[in-house]
């Protein structure tokens, strides 16, 4: 099950990076983490130069859900150069170091009931969903897996999950579906609906993806983000609303919520 | 082992309040944050007589060579801080300090009895950021205000009390000398200062607060100033905090007179943060140089600059 980091930040070697489309893959070597569960997540900063960039930053240090893990250490993230932090992170190359802290959260849980797992999202959202998709392939049961993207460089994001049956869609219908994620998902669920929902993406494609869950009374899995200084529960910054009142900070108590634990996915970051 | 008024601490490397929750970091860490704890002693979150949610988001935002925070003292209030957090508090290997805070002197006086009565809190942290409801002022920002508290609470507890000072004030010094005269152990500071920003799209506050607390590196010099103001006025201990990332920053607040530092924002990028500091620290002072040469134990003067108004 979930395992736990080890205590502190650790400097790791960049192994390799990889351009694939608008994404870059950083693959990293983390000898001493434990073999982490899909959907937990690290904290990364760069060792040389992490701020001083466009408007003296970075300075806190970034979360990423991991794409996928080796049983030798290796450990690759994927991200979009959005920001200054993502822009210093797509510029190491093999040899560059990071600090590394984690993996920290808890990620998924797997399919009772003898329902199907469904995994459903796109953009940014892909590594979470990869990285579960290899797990539940792993144990033999393939799951479909349905990703949204913007146009056709970003849908190359979908090579990146190597396991289940892929479907894609794409805003611009340059790939796959000319729709929304979510149209492939009513598709799916209109077929049979004893399945769980695994997502992770955007906003407002967690949002739809939540509430086509939440009419159909399909539960679901949402792997969520917020702007997150520590990553282990320290600084009560990635906090989301529940539907029963309060808040519960995603580094401790999520990524990974029950979706019927919101009214909403926030639209903030 | 250092004393610090009558706790033995291994080093001089303590948290800021609100900047480690040692209850989560061993959710995320488990039992190896207790046999290698980063601090010398525990500082807590903030603790409310009733329980609070926190602000809304967004809650943070990174600033240059640091963060603004809008939290608002989520915690369990004082009924739920005894009976759930401080039994799994009591497992650290360090003395706890229990910060609390109220909006009035009714309020801090039933915090202050009751954190007195737990054997398991070795001293009391006052947070006095919090608006006096008459003047709007906040309590730490006005000598007089401060010193009435302090004078209040002061009777309730024979355990060390500490006041935590706000910069945002005009006199740090002045409150400073007021808690002192009423009592105080020691004092703190610097707190975060009130700062705000906007949100690109939209040209309106980004935190759910609509301002908040500037920390980080970006603060350093100003707490700097500020310690070295405070520590010049009063002789209880002072404990100085605002930026501390290395050793060589904890060895300048030691050196215009902090007994005790605290590491804050620091934490949130290195969980071993605290452990770090104290090793560069120890480095420094057995090499007995650093980037000052003031003497800790003979303070020197501030110049005065006399306005004509004053």
């Amino acid at each position: 099950m979930r395992p736990t980091a080890p205590l502190g930040r650790r400097r790791v070697a960049v192994m390799a990076t990889i351009d694939v489309g608008v994404y870059r893959v950083l693959v990293a070597h983390d000898p001493d983490g434990p073999y982490p569960w899909p959907g937990q997540f690290y904290m990364l900063s760069t060792v040389e130069r992490w701020g001083g960039g466009e408007d003296d930053r970075p300075y806190l240090p970034r979360a990423f859900s991991f794409l996928g893990a080796g049983r030798e250490g290796q450990l690759s993230f994927m991200f979009e150069d959005v920001g200054p932090g993502t822009r210093r992170l797509a510029e190491l190359e093999a040899h560059d170091e990071l600090w590394l802290t984690g993996p920290l959260g808890n990620g998924f849980t797997e399919p009772s009931d003898g329902r199907r797992a469904i995994l459903a999202g796109g953009g940014i959202g892909v590594p979470p969903l990869a990285a579960w998709a290899c797990e539940l392939d792993g144990r033999g049961t393939e799951p479909r897996v349905l990703l949204g993207f913007r146009d056709a460089a970003h849908a190359t994001g979908s090579s990146m999950v190597a396991h289940g049956a892929v479907r894609e869609a794409t805003d611009d219908g340059s790939v796959g579906h000319h729709g929304f994620v979510t149209d492939l998902l009513a598709a799916e669920l209109d077929a049979d609906d004893h399945a769980v929902v695994y997502a992770c993406g955007p906003p407002g494609m967690l949002e739809a993806v939540r509430a086509l869950c939440a009419a159909r009374e399909v539960p679901a899995q949402l792997a969520l983000e917020a702007g997150m200084a520590c990553g282990f529960g320290a600084c009560y910054g990635c906090v989301v609303p529940l539907a029963e009142g309060g808040y519960v900070r995603l580094c401790v108590d999520g990524p990974v919520l029950d979706a019927d634990r919101l009214d909403a996915v926030p639209m903030h970051a | 082992m250092i004393d610090f008024c009558g706790l033995r601490l291994a080093h001089p490397i303590i948290n800021g309040s609100g900047t480690f929750d040692a209850i989560a970091a061993r959710r995320a860490f488990g039992d190896a944050l207790l046999e290698r704890f980063p601090f010398s002693a525990f500082v807590s979150k903030t603790i409310t007589l009733a329980p609070r949610a926190g602000n809304p988001p967004p809650r943070l935002w990174e600033a240059q060579a640091g963060m603004i925070n809008s939290i608002g003292l989520p915690n369990r209030g004082l009924d739920g801080y005894l009976a759930h957090d401080l039994p799994q508090l009591a497992q650290l290997p360090v003395a706890l300090i229990t910060n609390v805070m109220g909006s009035n002197e009714a309020e801090v006086a039933a915090l202050v009895e009751a954190v007195d009565a737990r054997p398991e809190i070795a001293a009391i942290e006052l947070n006095v950021s919090c608006p006096n409801v008459r003047t709007g002022l906040d309590i730490g920002a006005d000598p007089a205000s401060l010193g009435a508290l302090v004078r209040a609470v002061r009777p309730l507890t024979a355990k060390p009390l500490i006041v935590k000072l706000t910069p945002n004030t005009a006199d740090v010094a002045a409150v400073a000398a007021a808690a002192e005269a009423e009592g105080a152990d020691a004092v703190s500071l610097i707190n975060t200062l009130r700062a705000m920003a906007l949100d690109p799209a939209s040209g309106t506050p980004w935190l759910g607060g609509r301002t908040g607390g500037m920390s980080g590196p970006a603060i350093r010099s100003v707490a700097l100033a500020q310690v070295s103001a405070v520590a010049l006025r009063v002789r209880i201990p002072v404990v100085g905090m605002g930026g501390v990332a290395q050793g060589i920053h904890a060895y300048d607040l030691i050196s215009v007179g902090a007994a005790l530092v605290a590491v804050g924002t620091e934490n949130f990028r290195d969980p071993c943060a605290g452990t770090r500091i104290a090793d560069e620290l120890k480095s420094l002072q057995n090499a007995g140089s650093g980037s000052s040469s003031v003497n800790v134990s003979e303070p020197q003067p501030e110049v005065e600059l006399n306005c004509g108004n004053s």
